[in-house]
């Protein structure tokens, strides 16, 4: 019951609160800022769920990017329409993981961390050299997201022909996230996520009982990478142009704090954590070339003080989460 | 009838040095049989083997006449051979419950997709699975600790938990390592008593590696000995603590007390 309250509360808030107050206010940038926390935060939750298998993956940013240039290339070069990209985005990142998957999911603690932080520069340096991808200077002027319509009838207008496409792009990612994170929740509540933390807390054991660790490591980790590859199509959507540089290592190790500070036993810890690093960040910018210095101190002094995330101060008034 | 363990000329070598060599004994159906050994025997080498946690150099081991060495660990005991640990290796993080219950992995009908959508045949499961959980941690004496994180109970209660999780999976076979370590003379006693009930009353066939004698005398149907990784004698209880060669293999060691 309370947690249906919950949920209603919240899409109450971003799906009719949220555009209020800022056609109120005036502030329109806020939907470019918020649209950017709700993509990164579908990110995030692929890095979550990882974390979730026992691993910390510090590689996301490569699947964010190459999500992107799968989205970018298959609309300017093939001729598709945004909406199927957006699932073949997700779908080839999958896969790739699969394959990338398979040897490194093998390691374990820091040694994996370390690899998948190469990911990300690998991921760069592809694009750069792939003619594909049409090297630095990137894919640009990708038109607006079409329409998409089943059966003759209209799902979601032509972006192009809308007044505020701002709105637009707003309502299409937390509409995203609102279903990444319901995925995500029914996974960790269901029995895949009960042997997700089996994995987590003892593999051998969990062979022990008949767990295919192996299979399940692979599984969650393309999970987590389509989740990268949907949120990297979307942003590119948005921008209307891709980079070798649209996603970099620091992209990656954020997408792993943002995890960090919501709060790793928290399903929507990775959602909070996005948020409050995205804003916390840009507050600061007032602070001028010291900006980086508060913003780094604060995010040690958060670690030591909630070392379980943001989060965990409901757990300390006996809320269960 | 045939066994249902055969372990034939298993042998394991790390590089140069020879942990078990060419060990051969069968388990029969409902026995229970222990391995002993004075410390650096092998024992645990041979455990690893037969639950195919190690990869065998040599010889195989069969399951109801089939080859189950060198098969991924999960799939020896989808097969039906199941191991526990020997020290705390628990899930920390999780009640006694939901250790138990996340170990009824091999008994779900319902597909990983099935429990992401909640259907019929998983929300059975779930409920099958929580009515068993609750069934064996009463057969264990866990009743009063269930609700607890298992990262706070003391060391008796983590063996029995461990042995909760292995019987959880529906075993044929148990292969329960040193499940007396550590533990006082009526801790031990509670333990024997415990794992005659697991074959009397479960009908499971229990193959353990241990070093405390006298708990090894007073609960097994026959004895394996190993030293230097070689199969020394093989016999019931009575036979074993009259062979010379038994005798002079813990004698010779620092490990004398045989309890006889």
């Amino acid at each position: 019951m309370r947690s249906i309250l919950g949920v209603t509360a919240f899409l109450l808030a971003v799906f009719v609160a949220v555009p209020w107050l800022i056609a109120v206010s005036g502030r329109w940038d806020f939907y470019y800022t918020l649209t950017s926390v709700a993509l990164l935060s579908i990110a995030s939750a692929g890095v979550w769920l990882t974390f979730y298998i026992g691993r910390i993956n510090i590689g996301q940013g490569a699947y964010a990017l190459a999500g992107g240039y799968v989205s970018a290339v298959l609309i300017t070069k093939a001729g598709f329409g945004f909406w199927l990209t957006l699932p073949l985005a997700g779908l080839f990142c999958a896969g790739l993981s699969v394959l990338i998957g398979l040897p490194i999911l093998r390691l374990r603690g820091v040694y994996f961390a370390m690899v998948t932080l190469v990911l990300t520069e690998v991921m760069r340096l592809t694009a750069l050299a792939l003619p594909v991808t049409n090297g630095a200077k990137g894919i640009t002027s990708i038109p607006l997201p079409g329409e998409l319509s089943v059966f003759g009838l209209v799902l979601i207008p032509d972006f192009a022909s809308l007044e505020n496409p701002k709105l637009a792009f707003y309502l299409m990612a937390v509409t995203l996230m609102v279903l990444c994170y319901g995925a995500l929740y029914r996974i960790v509540h269901s029995r895949l996520g009960h042997l997700c933390r089996s994995l987590q807390q003892n593999e051998e054991l969990a062979a022990s009982i008949g767990v295919n660790t192996a299979w399940l490591r692979i599984l969650a980790y393309s999970i987590s990478s389509f989740f990268g590859g949907i949120a990297g199509a979307s942003f590119v959507a948005i921008s209307q142009s891709v980079y070798p540089s649209s996603f970099q290592v620091a992209d990656s190790v954020n997408f792993m704090l943002n995890c960090f500070l919501g709060g790793l036993g928290f399903v929507f810890g990775p959602m909070l954590g996005t948020l409050v690093l995205y804003f916390g960040w840009d507050l600061l910018f007032t602070t001028g070339r010291y900006q980086l210095l508060i913003y780094s101190s604060l995010l040690i002094v958060l670690m030591l003080v909630l070392p379980n995330g943001v989060l965990s101060l409901l757990d300390r008034k006996g809320v269960r989460r | 009838m045939s066994p249902i363990i055969e372990v034939r000329g298993v042998t394991k070598r790390y590089g140069g040095l020879t942990a078990v060599n060419d060990v051969s004994f069968d388990v029969e159906k409902g026995e229970i049989l222990s391995v002993i050994g004075p410390n650096g025997a092998g024992k645990s080498t041979l455990f690893k083997l037969i639950s195919s946690f190690v990869r065998t150099s040599a010889g195989e081991v069969r399951f109801r006449g089939q080859r189950i060495s060198d098969l991924a660990p999960h799939v020896v005991a989808r097969r039906g051979v199941v191991r526990t640990f020997q020290e705390t290796t628990i899930f920390r993080a999780m009640t006694v419950r939901e250790n138990v219950i996340v170990a009824h992995h091999l008994r779900s009908k319902a597909t990983l997709a099935g429990f992401f959508l909640g259907t019929r045949a998983a929300r059975a499961d779930e409920a099958a699975f929580g009515a068993s959980a609750d069934d064996i941690i009463g057969f264990l004496g866990l009743d009063a600790i269930r609700d607890e994180m298992a990262s706070t109970l003391p060391q008796g209660h983590l063996r029995a938990l461990g042995m909760a999780i292995g019987l959880a999976t529906g075993p044929a076979v148990l292969l329960l390592d040193e499940p007396f370590a550590g533990m006082n003379h009526d801790e031990t006693m509670r333990m024997v008593t415990l794992v005659r009930r697991l074959r009397d009353e479960r009908g499971v066939t229990v193959l353990l590696v241990e070093h405390d004698m006298p708990a090894v005398m007073k609960i097994s149907d026959r004895i394996v000995v190993i030293n230097f990784g070689e199969k020394i004698a093989e016999g019931t209880p009575a036979e074993i603590q009259a062979n010379e060669k038994v005798i002079e293999a813990y004698l010779g060691s620092e490990d004398a007390a045989i309890g006889m």
